[in-house]
């Protein structure tokens, strides 16, 4: 602190603004815990102080919704009296320092948002970006994130069920770990995160506090390479302690003693305390020394913002304190009163009989200032944007393309990844990864959920507005290619520095995208998490606005998969072919460009396709069902081919480049399989949609082959699935 | 109060794969004379005893019962008092 | 018929045990805490769990073999009662020397959950009566420290007493090195003791015992159990 001794809270990335602010709210000079406590609940992690109005322009309604934005996640209706509690959160900076534990402890925190609200966690998925898979750097990361994932899920019992990792070197220095967590509750079970009532106890409950971590709120919110020594000590994960409070915590809410719940993530006890407080219009009076600790010698300051993992708030009604303990105990876990709910509204810590601090509960969350940073586009994305891409060489050998393509690590199979996560744990896994999108169904009833995570960040760079909206409507697209109706969304955006216009030009686009097709297709923003930030050296991730979106299946007995079925069924394409290369794996791959603007997207269209293929899917016309996505058409066909282990016979008729017809990522498309008998009936209702339909081809064979006027793809399915399967192994084991 | 370093080691006849990815990663930063690496685990036990004696036989105990597996793992140990 | 699932701190399979027995199978079904001292009903089979009982910190399932319940579960065996460990449960009964041997990581390291293919090589047990000898099935494994070892001399006993009861093999039953996805001995997936009463496997049987699910070869361990009983077996009482 030596340069600014005069500034304590600039260290602390306060500005004097802000400081003058915190005195205006305590009618004084902060003390040293309440400035460090201000830092954290101030910073960007916490309070979402720049992206706070853009977020506002979020659809966040709709009947299916039971909870919004603002609790510790958001909550769909699926009937029957049934609810899903979802949210997808990152946990990129402390996986960039140590990607075992980051990764585990990501998991562990969405895991902990979801029992929460009183839903058992029933599947988890997560969105994952390295650099190239060359780097040696990049492989370790991919390693040690994976099986920190593997590691916390399978030991917790909660299954993987699905989720995409992408590789570019613009993640080099900066991967991004999402995870997101899907639970099950019923309606009266639905607990939130406040503290009400006068005179209820205050409880911690769960792992014993340590000094782990302090500081990580205001760390996500900084430059990776500017903060090589302030980086804190990352939190270890322990999924068997979380394993016991979820089961402990699952059963205090069906006793329904409990007021209040809420988990402490980045900045702790102070956050969970504060949070909890503001949303009761509560006050809360805590006594620290009253804090279970790992450690000794434990300051205030370190007790309020440890993040250490595997604990929880919680606010049970008054006189009910000795139940909680006995729930707690059966579990192995401890369970302390640590303090009041008051009425006066001050969140109060006291170590002792000394006050530690005393500030406003609301003075931490609602009076954090907001900001509108500068937006403005940068000019060079005009060169980028109209890159000329009409008179690029075509490839001479279209099947070496393919091949290629097949083996990119962002297109190849994942198997290597999720046959390390236990995907089948709870016995719900109708579709396991590997297709379009996981389905799990819901005991009891005759329906289940699907469930996806998607994001092309290449699109979203080119042009935010689109590249959102592609990303909306893909997870849709993913989903109903299961047959399953899009419900609701969450979504991670994951954003360099926003105090450099350009970048914030790129998250305001996003939103503003994401928000248009959320609109359009019924799919509410429930929730979700703001990563900013994720640069080193100036350099920043390519923009990457994750969207987790949950469809219900009313009967899980007509769930569709991808592959392709039987020898002899036709292969039909839904949507139109185009002429567009823009932002495409093929490009970036063949051409070595990044350029050109992504596939145009058109939300009627999308629309229309959509409700076609639910339809196909429900009357069971549609034997398989795939949407056309990173690498094309062709792509597509050869994911049918490989997941059904059988050939196909393609005859395309367009008049459109073979390197477009082939590879571009033309938006809104389908590849279904159907019997003979019921092409007529999918032609009209195709037509009844304003859906372009045309029959491509024929299911069987062990050959993939794609003729067009100019040009013959042909290629056994044996090397294909060698290609596709054996990539991102024969990369890892080397 | 005594303090006893446990080394639980995998029986010499049991294949390490986990030892063998190490020294594979060792020899490829160039530590070409690494032969072979066997990986166990190493567990510091604090205990009250009476003396040591005891405290070695208690121990002793605690290796068999929990901390190794007798078909697949040896154990030695080291007893101090603290 | 009463069947009794244990239930470890951080064990997760109970649920899916008991889904399956009571839901696929129609049987009575409890749940027995692991502080439990004593069973509070007959019961006909006890079932260990899968899941990670204590973290399977130390060892797999090296904790649980402590809990007072484990106590009952070897009376019940010893008397002949039915013990079926999956997963972690088969980890715990050779940590409880109910059966004999040890586990190691897989060879690869890594967790592994995928479907692989197994072939009984036993079908005169309880547990599997109701598959052909020879037959090869396809059933989820997932599992982490599923490298099943023990000395050449314990080998050559479970070979000598027909106690091997499934191998890791190809879809089509030969059994090579190239099928054994976590680097047992001899391939094994799955053992039973001396007496014919206490079986470990592996693969979970109750992950693939309904259509829904795209698989329901598993269900036959179960209602061979249903079908050994209901021929008047001895219950372990």
């Amino acid at each position: 602190m030596a340069n600014n001794s005069e500034k304590p809270w600039v260290e602390l990335g306060l500005t004097d603004y802000e400081y003058n602010l915190i005195k205006d709210i305590l009618g004084r000079e902060p003390n040293f815990v309440e400035l460090n406590v201000f830092s954290a609940m101030w910073s960007e992690h916490c309070s979402y102080k720049s992206s706070k109005n853009v977020l506002k322009t979020f659809p966040t309604e709709g009947p299916q919704v039971l909870q919004g934005p603002g609790e510790n996640a958001g909550v769909v209706d699926i009937g029957d009296g049934l609810a899903i509690a979802f949210k997808v959160e990152s946990h990129n900076s402390p996986s960039a320092v140590e990607p075992y534990q980051g990764a585990a402890t990501g998991v562990g925190g969405i895991i902990r948002d979801i029992f929460t609200m009183g839903a058992r966690p029933i599947a988890l998925l997560n969105s994952l970006r390295f650099g190239a898979l060359n780097s040696p750097k990049s492989r370790w990361l991919f390693e040690e994130v994976v099986s920190g994932i593997a590691g916390y899920g399978n030991s917790i019992g909660v299954p993987t069920v699905g989720g995409e990792v992408y590789f570019h070197p613009s993640y080099e220095n900066n991967p991004l770990v999402n995870a997101m967590c899907v639970g099950l509750l019923k309606h009266e079970d639905l607990a939130k995160g406040v503290a009400s009532g006068v005179g209820n106890p205050v409880m911690i409950v769960g792992a014993k506090t340590g000094r782990d971590g302090i500081h990580g709120a205001s760390f996500s919110s900084e430059d990776l390479g500017a903060t090589e020594e302030k980086r804190p000590t990352v939190q270890a994960g322990d999924p068997f302690m979380e394993k016991l409070l979820m089961e402990a915590c699952l059963e205090l809410i069906k006793t329904g003693n409990v007021v209040g719940m809420q988990d402490m993530g980045a900045a702790g006890l102070t956050s969970s305390s504060c949070e909890m407080a503001s949303r009761g219009n509560s006050g809360i009076e805590m006594d620290v020394a009253l804090v279970p600790r790992r450690e000794e010698g434990m300051t205030p300051y370190e007790i309020l913002l440890s993040e250490s993992q595997e604990r929880m708030l919680v606010v049970p009604q008054k006189g009910m304190e000795e139940e909680v303990k006995k729930i707690f105990n059966k579990w192995g876990l401890e369970a302390v009163v640590i303090g009041r709910v008051t009425d006066d509204g001050i969140w109060r810590v006291k170590e002792g009989d000394q006050i530690v601090a005393e500030i406003p509960a609301k003075g931490l969350t609602d009076m954090c200032p907001v900001y509108d940073p500068e937006a403005q586009r940068n000019l060079v994305m005009d060169k980028i944007q109209n890159c000329d891409l009409i008179d690029l060489a075509e490839p001479k050998d279209y099947n070496q393309v393919l091949l290629d393509l097949l083996g990119r690590p962002t297109i190849a199979s994942k198997e290597w990844v999720y046959e390390q996560y236990d995907y089948l744990g709870g016995i719900n896994t109708v579709i396991p990864p590997g297709s379009s999108a996981a389905v799990i169904r819901i005991k009891g009833t005759n329906k289940g959920v699907a469930l996806t995570v998607d994001c092309n960040s290449r699109y979203v760079y080119l042009d935010p507005y689109q590249g959102a909206m592609i990303a909306v409507s893909e997870a849709a697209r993913n989903l109903v290619c299961s047959g399953a109706k899009p419900l609701a969304i969450t979504n991670c955006l994951n954003f360099g520095n926003p105090e450099k216009p350009e970048i914030f030009w790129h998250f305001k686009e996003a939103v503003r995208g994401m928000g248009d097709a959320c609109r359009e297709l019924n799919t509410p923003v429930t929730g979700g998490n703001v990563s900013m930030f994720n640069e080193t050296r100036g350099e920043a991730v390519l923009p990457t606005p994750v969207v987790g979106m949950v469809g219900l299946v009313e009967d899980i007995s007509k769930v569709c998969t991808n592959s392709f079925k039987n020898e002899g069924d036709l292969v039909i394409l839904l949507g139109e072919n185009t002429d567009e290369l823009g932002g495409s794996e093929y490009l970036a791959m063949f051409h070595g460009l990044e350029a050109g603007r992504p596939p145009h997207l058109d939300l009627a269209k999308e629309k229309a396709l959509q409700q076609l293929t639910l339809e196909l899917i429900a009357k069971n016309y549609a034997k398989s069902a795939q949407d056309i996505s990173e690498g094309g058409l062709s792509v597509a066909l050869a994911e049918c081919c490989i997941k059904g282990n059988i050939g196909v016979d393609i005859n395309l008729e367009d008049k459109i480049r073979p390197s477009a017809l082939l590879f571009g990522e033309g938006q809104s498309r389908i590849i279904i399989s159907a019997t003979k008998e019921n092409l007529d009936r999918i032609k009209e209702l195709a037509f009844e949609y304003h859906v372009p339909f045309s029959l491509i081809g024929k299911v069987g064979g062990n050959q993939l082959t794609i003729n067009g006027s100019e040009f013959t793809v042909s290629l056994p399915i044996f090397d294909i699935i060698d290609r596709y399967k054996g990539a991102i192994p024969c990369t890892m084991n080397n | 109060m005594y303090k006893a370093l446990v080394y639980v080691t995998l029986k010499p006849s049991i294949l390490d794969p986990q030892g063998n990815a190490v020294q594979v990663g060792l020899n490829s930063l160039g530590f070409d004379n690494v032969k072979d690496v066997r990986i166990g685990k190493y567990l510091e036990v604090t205990l009250e005893a009476e003396d040591k004696a005891s405290a070695l036989a208690q121990t002793e105990e605690m290796c068999k019962k929990l901390l190794a597996n007798p078909v697949i793992e040896n154990y030695r140990f080291d007893l101090m008092e603290v | 018929m009463r069947f009794g699932v244990v239930v470890f701190p951080g064990t997760s399979g109970e649920a899916d045990c008991y889904h399956v027995l009571k839901e696929v199978m129609g049987s009575e079904v409890d749940y027995i805490w692991h502080q439990s001292i004593k069973f509070e009903k007959e019961y006909d089979c006890i079932i260990l769990p899968g899941g990670f009982s204590h973290g399977d910190y130390l060892r797999a399932g090296s904790i649980a073999h402590f809990a007072p319940i484990m106590e009952q579960v070897k009376k019940f065996a010893q008397n002949g009662g039915l013990v079926l460990g999956i997963g972690n449960g088969f980890q715990i009964l050779t940590e409880a020397g109910l059966l004999p041997g040890a586990f190691l990581r897989n060879k690869d390291l890594k967790f592994i959950c995928k479907e692989v293919y197994v072939r009984v090589e036993n079908n005169e047990t309880p547990f599997t009566n109701n598959y052909e000898q020879g037959q090869v099935i396809n059933i989820p494994i997932a599992h982490g420290e599923g490298s099943y070892f023990c000395d050449e001399e314990t080998l050559e006993e479970l070979r000598a007493n027909n106690q091997i009861v499934l191998r890791y093999s190809s879809s089509t039953g030969e059994i090579k090195e190239n099928y054994n996805p976590n680097g047992s001995i001899d391939n094994i997936a799955s053992i039973i003791n001396k007496e014919g009463n206490v079986l470990g496997m592996m693969p979970h049987p109750e992950r693939c015992a309904e259509k829904i699910l795209g698989n329901d070869l598993g269900k036959y361990f179960f209602t061979s159990i249903v079908k050994w009983l209901d021929g008047g077996a001895n219950h372990g009482k």
